[in-house]
């Protein structure tokens, strides 16, 4: 269980030491969301409206930005090769990683939630729903975008296919965490989107760890 | 290739191995077994397939035919070109890092770094070190924890006369403790002792 | 025909020599501490016990003695950056990446002390902490490229190498700063006819603008104190790593 630990302690300390790209995705996240208003206008009931929605596709355009780093790095120095034979099945290898990329994409994206959310007017109810829906969400982001990272990680540019892959299987997530915060239907959308989250969660290392040991041959 | 039997089974056998790449078949019907103490060099030129060789051995790359036998306990340390290390982590995260990752007994990390000739590196990020310093530091890997078999590729590569000394010497006390492992090398390796050493050659046309 | 020979370093060049400043700069760090604390000390009086109550705003005016010095130094901080990236690239000076490393994380903690206090100052006159007024919108925008600037300087190995690409990217910034202003405000007059913010600039009655123009004078000194002790550190630590490198090229005892 330390390696376990070790592993996901070393993927934040990567992460957040300098060259790192967590507040990378940050600032991308903020970005995209606050660019909106310059598109679509300063009008607030109507940025009031949309901003479950601004919020989810920055959330999920910071999310997919940062999928390549995600194997690309161990891939190149040869550590992916080397984890093979760790104490670890490549499985809990895959599961730590997924773990640390969540930590280090999804955590500093909801902590920085507020501030978008002030920029485009949110109030109390819906800002608290949508966060909740991220946190519940975020984790079938992360899975969905672990395979997509583990499927393209031989190619030389799979940092752009990744992407195009996980987009249209990421959907369901968009519909159901925007879904959240709509009062009318938001219990159900949450019921699934936890039933969601937990299926990806629990079935991606596997699918991932799969990729990587094919990728490899 | 080392047909003197043993009481016990062998570390790692190998038996009417072939690698295909591609289109090409790199090499076909290899057989051997690796007894404690053995050591396997393969030679032969470049292309030949020494490092896909290592790779099946290890698991990683899928053989067309034929079958590596390995006993679960017998755990295998893979030391190729890319050494896994992360240039914005000291030299000590990394061996720690790896020490927890493949678990089991061996030396401490400081004296490994020592054993090596790296102790004084020890806070530095091992960005700063030279591609022989780095070579080093995949060495202390090997040391800080124990597996019986060593795949080595090119381990000589990068490394100075010193270093090649070193190497030799980490070599012989594996075999001593009972470790056995296949080499593939363009170099002769300053082995103490002969016995028990082989070696295989492919790609015998051009 | 024509002869090259090495520039001979004149006084500037000598005292910038970043050893020098070093030395220097050692003898600034006090006096402009000293000078810094009297101008907040003077300037902090002023506000809070002797400068008048907006007849509208009421106690909440006080708030534009801290927001304005910020608002000032958000973009007098880019200029300085602009300037030393102006140096990197023309002279190719090393001290002048040193001065455009160390200002960025300043820069952009003033701009984001401007907007803080720029939505303090907003929610009683606006009822809302953030409005996409012009030039909340152009401020919040300097603050991204200055994060941006950031990033990239966080994201380089080599120092020396980022110094020079980020001299570039400053300067694209600083041209492009006007472009972003102006299409700011007008995308801003396009939704929002009349603005909330009226200048008020010069036209401010005497017994507000000294101490304004007072602390204005405190929070620029203030960031002339920080530059230099970043700037000092910034020197120091790329000691370090040279020395680093020479402890790895002697490393190796065997």
């Amino acid at each position: 269980m330390t390696a376990f630990w070790t592993l996901i302690a070393r993927e934040l300390r990567l992460a957040f030491r300098a060259g790192g790209e967590a507040l990378v995705l940050v600032l991308f996240f903020i970005m995209v969301g606050a660019i909106v208003p310059f598109a679509i206008g300063p009008d607030r009931p109507q940025l009031m409206r949309l901003a479950p929605g601004i919020v989810w596709i920055a959330a999920f355009l910071a999310m997919l930005l940062g999928l390549d780093r995600m194997f690309r790095a161990d891939e190149d120095d040869g550590a992916l090769m080397l984890m093979r034979h760790a104490v670890l099945p490549l499985e809990a290898i895959v599961a730590a990683k997924l773990i640390a990329h969540w930590l280090v994409t999804a955590v500093p994206v909801l902590l920085a939630l507020p501030i978008l959310a002030l920029l485009l007017s949110m109030e109390g109810p819906q800002l608290a729903m949508t966060a909740l829906g991220m946190l519940v969400g975020t984790p079938a982001l992360v899975g969905l975008g672990g395979i997509g990272a583990a499927v393209t990680v031989g190619l030389r540019r799979g940092g752009l296919v990744a992407p195009i892959l996980i987009l249209p299987l990421a959907i369901p997530v968009i519909i159901f965490g925007v879904g959240m915060a709509d009062p009318m239907s938001g219990r159900g959308a949450t019921l699934f989107l936890i039933a969601l989250s937990l299926v990806v969660a629990v079935l991606s290392p596997f699918a991932a760890a799969l990729a990587l040991r094919a990728s490899g041959e | 290739m080392n047909v003197s039997a043993k009481a016990h089974p062998p570390l790692m056998s190998a038996r009417d191995l072939s690698v295909r790449r591609g289109e090409r078949l790199l090499f076909q019907a290899i057989g051997f077994s690796l007894n404690p103490g053995d050591v396997l060099l393969l030679r032969g030129p470049n292309g030949a397939g020494k490092s896909t060789l290592l790779l099946t051995l290890a698991g990683i790359v899928r053989a067309e035919s034929g079958s590596v036998t390995r006993a679960d306990a017998v755990g295998l340390h893979l030391l190729t070109y890319q050494h896994g290390l992360k240039a914005r982590l000291t030299v000590r995260e990394n061996l720690a890092f790896w020490q927890a990752l493949y678990g089991g007994p061996g030396l401490g990390l400081e004296a490994a770094l020592e054993r090596v000739g790296i102790a004084s590196l020890a806070g530095l990020e091992t960005g700063y070190l030279s591609s022989g310093q780095t070579r080093r530091l995949s060495l202390a890997r090997l040391l800080v924890s124990h597996r019986p078999l060593w795949l080595l590729d090119e381990p000589s590569a990068t490394l100075d006369a010193a270093g090649e000394a070193l190497l030799g010497a980490l070599i012989d006390e594996h075999r001593l403790e009972g470790g056995a492992a296949v080499i593939a090398t363009h170099h002769d390796l300053p082995l103490a002792n002969p016995s028990g050493q082989s070696t295989l050659t492919l790609g015998g046309k051009p | 025909m024509t002869t090259v020979s090495a520039k001979k370093p004149n006084w500037f060049s000598s005292l910038a020599h970043p050893g020098n400043f070093l030395a220097w700069s050692r003898y600034l760090v006090w006096p402009l501490a000293l000078l810094t604390v009297a101008a907040f000390a003077v300037g902090l009086w002023f506000a809070f016990w002797n400068s008048p109550d907006d007849y509208q705003m009421g106690d909440m005016v006080r708030v534009m003695y801290v927001h304005v010095p910020n608002a000032w130094l958000s973009q007098f901080v880019y200029a300085v950056m602009a300037l030393s990236a102006f140096g990197t690239l023309v002279w190719r000076h090393p001290l002048a990446d040193v001065a455009n490393k160390a200002a960025a994380p300043l820069g952009a903690t003033f701009t984001a002390l401007a907007l803080f206090t720029g939505s303090l100052w907003g929610r009683p006159t606006w009822g809302t902490y953030w409005e996409w007024d012009g030039r909340m919108t152009s401020t919040l925008v300097l603050l991204l490229i200055y994060l941006g600037i950031i990033a990239l300087w966080r994201a380089f190995d080599d120092q020396l190498r980022a110094g020079r690409i980020i001299a570039i990217v400053t300067l694209v910034g600083a041209l492009n700063i006007p472009v972003i202003k102006f299409s700011v405000d007008w995308w801003n007059t396009l939704h929002q006819p009349a603005s909330v913010f009226t200048a008020n600039g010069p036209r401010m009655p005497l017994p507000l603008l000294i101490p304004l123009l007072t602390m204005m004078l405190a929070f620029t000194l203030l960031f002339s104190l920080l530059q230099v002790l970043r700037m000092r550190t910034e020197i120091l630590r790329r000691r370090a790593d040279s020395l680093s490198r020479q402890a790895a090229l002697q490393g190796v005892a065997s």
